[in-house]
């Protein structure tokens, strides 16, 4: 077997630190010990690779899980997933979930008092294509108050969960969106020491995918990270 | 290089609408006759408290220690072979259970075979990225001479290891303590 090379490790900054106490529920959750550093083995280098088939061919239209329209602003969600070194990441599963225009989710224990929409059920999968591109149509989601503290509430976002080739580029993040005046008041956005990397979570409103008479487009790009050039460490 | 990774966030306290879809808890299909085992256990915080909102992902190699993966044994890939994919979350008093064939001793490029164990990302709400570990097997020969274990402290090694319950092996134990005397040791990638 010859040596196959791993993954890149994070820039410094660029990623969340568990602990971020302004996030209450990182508090108890965080690793207190110091984290064992994980050398490159197949197991990292490897990953679930998935089907096509599993996804039904309508799963990136949020729009039509209903038997009618559901309520709110109708918006085209896409981008580009790429590794750091801009390869594209190619037919690679993407998972979104996200609350409905009022900012409520379809699920048993979100209890904020504003409507469900029966027509949103607010969770969309596809594949990227051959370019690493992917598209979403969906309904903006509203903000929604939460307890982190007092008055707190979430600003508009979109959950992104990216598989790409190994074990090792597993992501999962949000999407923001611009102008956004909560943003400056969130903690789980405000993890991200880095600024440039923090805002790449802002969405960009984008004419190219906008659709005449039908929706505004939103351009979400992900990276993932890339590979070393040198073989993996033993 | 042109680009940096995106940052990870948290999945939230609503993720379970967004995985439903892809829950595996049994991973079982395609491995012939390998003998079955269940892995459960509990997921609890600072204060000892079950997590009611995680969910884990688990990745491994089949009884041969290949993975499903162009880079492996792109052969296993067909829809009727051993995927290696679990997807488990835990219920409303933390506990998890998933049911699954003990993979093999998994090779190395370069270096000495790894011991069999399952690798595991962890996510919840008030997880800003996810956690990474493993389980290993307890009574496992590999286990003494696994690079990734080796890494371990001494006093934390135990916590990645499942213990059978029972007589018959079939089912094994193994806990995610998220801090505290007990904390599971997790990786940096």
């Amino acid at each position: 077997m010859k040596p196959l090379p791993g993954y890149r490790r994070p820039a410094p900054g660029t990623q969340p630190e568990y602990l971020h106490p302004p996030y209450v529920s990182s508090r108890k959750r965080a690793p207190t010990q110091p984290l064992v550093p994980l050398p490159d083995t197949l197991s990292e280098i490897t990953g679930p690779i998935f089907r096509r088939e599993i996804v039904a061919v309508n799963a990136f239209d949020l729009t039509r899980q209903g038997k009618g329209e559901p309520l709110g602003e109708r918006i085209v969600v896409s981008g580009q997933v790429l590794d750091e070194d801009s390869r594209p990441i190619r037919e690679s599963l993407v998972e979104i979930w996200q609350a409905n225009s009022a900012g409520r989710y379809l699920h048993k224990i979100d209890q904020h008092d504003a409507p469900l929409d029966p027509n949103f059920v607010g969770v969309g999968q596809t594949f990227t294509d051959g370019e690493g591109r992917y598209r979403f149509f969906t309904i903006r989601p509203g903000a929604y108050p939460w307890r982190n503290h007092p008055n707190a509430w979430r600003p508009q976002h979109i959950h992104f969960s990216l598989f790409g080739p190994a074990f090792a580029t597993r992501l999962v993040t949000q999407m923001y969106f611009p102008g956004d005046p909560l943003l400056d008041f969130d903690p789980i956005f405000n993890s991200v020491p880095d600024t440039a990397a923090r805002n790449s979570l802002i969405s960009k409103f984008d004419w190219t995918s906008t659709v005449p008479d039908i929706a505004l487009g939103f351009r979400f790009d992900i990276i993932l990270c890339g590979r070393n050039a040198t073989p993996m460490e033993k | 290089m042109s680009g940096r990774t995106t940052p990870s966030q948290t999945v939230g306290p609503f993720f379970s609408i967004g995985f439903a879809r892809l829950e595996r808890t049994d991973l079982t299909q395609g491995a012939g006759a390998d003998k079955r085992i269940t892995i459960r256990g509990r997921v609890l915080d600072g204060d000892g408290q079950p997590v009611p909102d995680a969910v884990l992902e688990i990745w491994q190699a089949d009884s041969d220690g290949r993975y499903a993966h162009p880079e492996d044994a792109a052969g296993l890939m067909a829809a009727d072979k051993f995927f290696g994919f679990g997807r488990v979350s835990v219920n409303d008093k933390g506990e998890f259970r998933f049911t699954t064939i003990k993979p093999g001793s998994v090779g190395n490029p370069d270096g000495a075979p790894q011991a069999p164990h399952l690798v595991v990302s962890v996510f919840m709400r008030g997880l800003l990225r996810r956690l990474i570990t493993r389980i290993y097997f307890s009574g496992e020969p590999g286990n003494q001479t696994d690079a990734v274990l080796a890494r371990v402290p001494d006093q934390r090694r135990h916590t990645l290891i499942a213990h059978p319950t029972g007589g018959s092996g079939e089912i094994l134990i193994w806990d995610i303590h998220l801090q505290g005397d007990k904390e599971t040791a997790f990786f940096e990638y």
